[in-house]
């Protein structure tokens, strides 16, 4: 299989590439990892007429540290964000949850941008950005501007993003020390997109949650905020009656597709249970 | 569509051609460099045959254009044999242990293994049955292709290799 043809550019700078994709127009799409665009290509399922590669800007890559915000600039792989101890440390929810995308081979191309940009409900990371209450910085022709990932998502594919802008760094804060935290994602094999997943970050206090955040993936057109299932936990101790409570309420908000991973049930049945098992892991791993 | 001038380093080796931008890297591979070694198995991500190694890292060399490999060096299949034309301590394993029994998935896996033994060259059993997650293989069951890896990281440690009890 073989992509149609395209024009290659490989700008130096941001400012370059957002000018050429908005002298370019709709015919040019951002090139980040490709892991996501290239196999769209060979199915000619996307045909751009012109590809603006964005592993030639510098300032678009690493992990720094803005404040009590990580900074993560888009062209970092996940195989960087894996292998950075800052992460591992502080975040530890976004090692493990980069660990479960793809596979080894797609995680030293995959971007963090590119999974967050590209607007595939199946992507893990949108959820777990939403979860962690991250901002993402585009720019594009007009300037940079900040938008929530909870504000990002707006359908399949179908974002925040304005022709000719691209997203150029995602900023997270960092949760609180002891805080508890997990990603149960349901796949049926490695490498495969989630049948269901529910990101979780937590504080405990005497026993009892203290503060709790919950998201969702691939249950639903766009990554979710579960509020309702979060509120219902604060201020318990996650028995039983609970957790149900909290899987009911994360239910409620999700409308998967059908499709090979299982029918719409299915699929919001074991979301469910995702939910439960990251309240549970998160709970126990709080300090 | 024009075609762009590209260098790279393979296997040690300066070389050159002309692609046009949609040329897979794979394809250049194969095609301009006639080494037929890496090979293309579903093009569509998944399989690993096409793994090379690229400035360090695994890639599925059917999910790269040629022209974003301007500058890199490339190792392949054909660069794995030790320098004197033995086979390399990963080739052996996979001889030795039986890791392979049509070979098509062969190139890509030792590839990988060959990165993965570079950033851990002690893995546990479970950390190369990750590490060759991306690698797919329809005949062996893995089993074999594990020992194999395993045979290799004894050997190129210089420990004695020795098979788990089943």
């Amino acid at each position: 299989m073989i992509p149609g043809s395209f024009s290659y550019h490989r700008p130096a700078s941001v400012a370059d590439a957002v000018k050429l994709l908005s002298d370019l127009g709709d015919d040019a799409r951002p090139l980040a990892g490709g892991h996501s665009l290239v196999p769209m290509m060979k199915l000619r399922l996307a045909t751009p007429a012109h590809l603006v590669d964005l592993h030639g800007i510098a300032t678009l890559k690493g992990i720094r540290r803005d404040g009590s915000n990580l900074v993560i600039g888009a062209m970092t792989t996940q195989h960087e964000l894996l292998a950075s101890d800052d992460i591992a440390q502080s975040m530890p929810i976004l090692h493990e949850a980069a660990l479960l995308i793809a596979d080894p081979q797609v995680r030293y191309r995959g971007t963090i941008g590119g999974n967050v940009a590209n607007g595939d409900p199946g992507n893990d990371m949108p959820a777990l950005m939403m979860t962690a209450g991250a901002t993402y910085r585009l720019e594009g022709a007009g300037g940079a501007r900040d938008v929530a990932a909870a504000d990002f998502y707006q359908g399949a594919y179908f974002t925040a993003l304005e022709p000719g802008e691209i997203l150029t760094a995602v900023s997270i804060p960092v949760p609180a020390a002891g805080h508890g935290y997990a990603y149960e994602k349901l796949k049926r094999k490695v490498g495969d997109y989630a049948t269901a997943a529910a990101a979780v970050v937590l504080t405990m206090s005497g026993g009892k949650v203290a503060t709790c955040s919950i998201g969702l993936t691939n249950v639903h057109e766009t990554p979710l905020l579960a509020t309702d299932a979060a509120k219902a936990v604060i201020g318990t101790s996650l028995d039983a009656a609970t957790l149900k409570k909290a899987a009911a309420a994360a239910e409620a908000i999700m409308a998967p597709a059908a499709d090979a991973r299982g029918p719409v049930e299915y699929r919001k049945h074991v979301g469910g249970i995702m939910v439960t098992r990251a309240l549970q892991r998160a709970a126990a791993k709080a300090k | 569509m024009a075609k762009t001038h590209v260098t790279m380093k393979v296997n040690g080796a300066e070389v050159e051609g002309l692609v046009e931008p949609r040329t897979l890297l794979v394809h250049f591979i194969r095609e301009n460099l006639q080494m037929t070694g890496t090979h293309i198995g579903c093009e569509t991500t998944h399989c690993g045959a096409c793994t090379v190694d690229i400035d360090g890292m695994s890639v599925k060399s059917c999910t790269m254009f040629a022209v974003q490999a301007q500058g890199s060096d490339i190792t392949t299949i054909e660069g794995m044999a030790n320098a004197d034309g033995t086979l390399s301590a990963l080739q052996e394993g996979f001889r030795m242990m039986h890791g392979l029994q049509c070979g098509f998935c062969t190139p890509g896996m030792i590839m990988r293994a060959h990165r993965l033994l570079k950033e851990n060259p002690s893995p546990s059993e479970q950390e190369i049955r990750m590490g060759i997650s991306g690698n797919i293989c329809r005949c062996t069951g893995y089993q074999n292709i594990v020992k194999a890896i395993q045979y290799a990281a004894a050997k190129i440690n210089g420990v004695e290799f020795k098979e788990a009890a089943e």
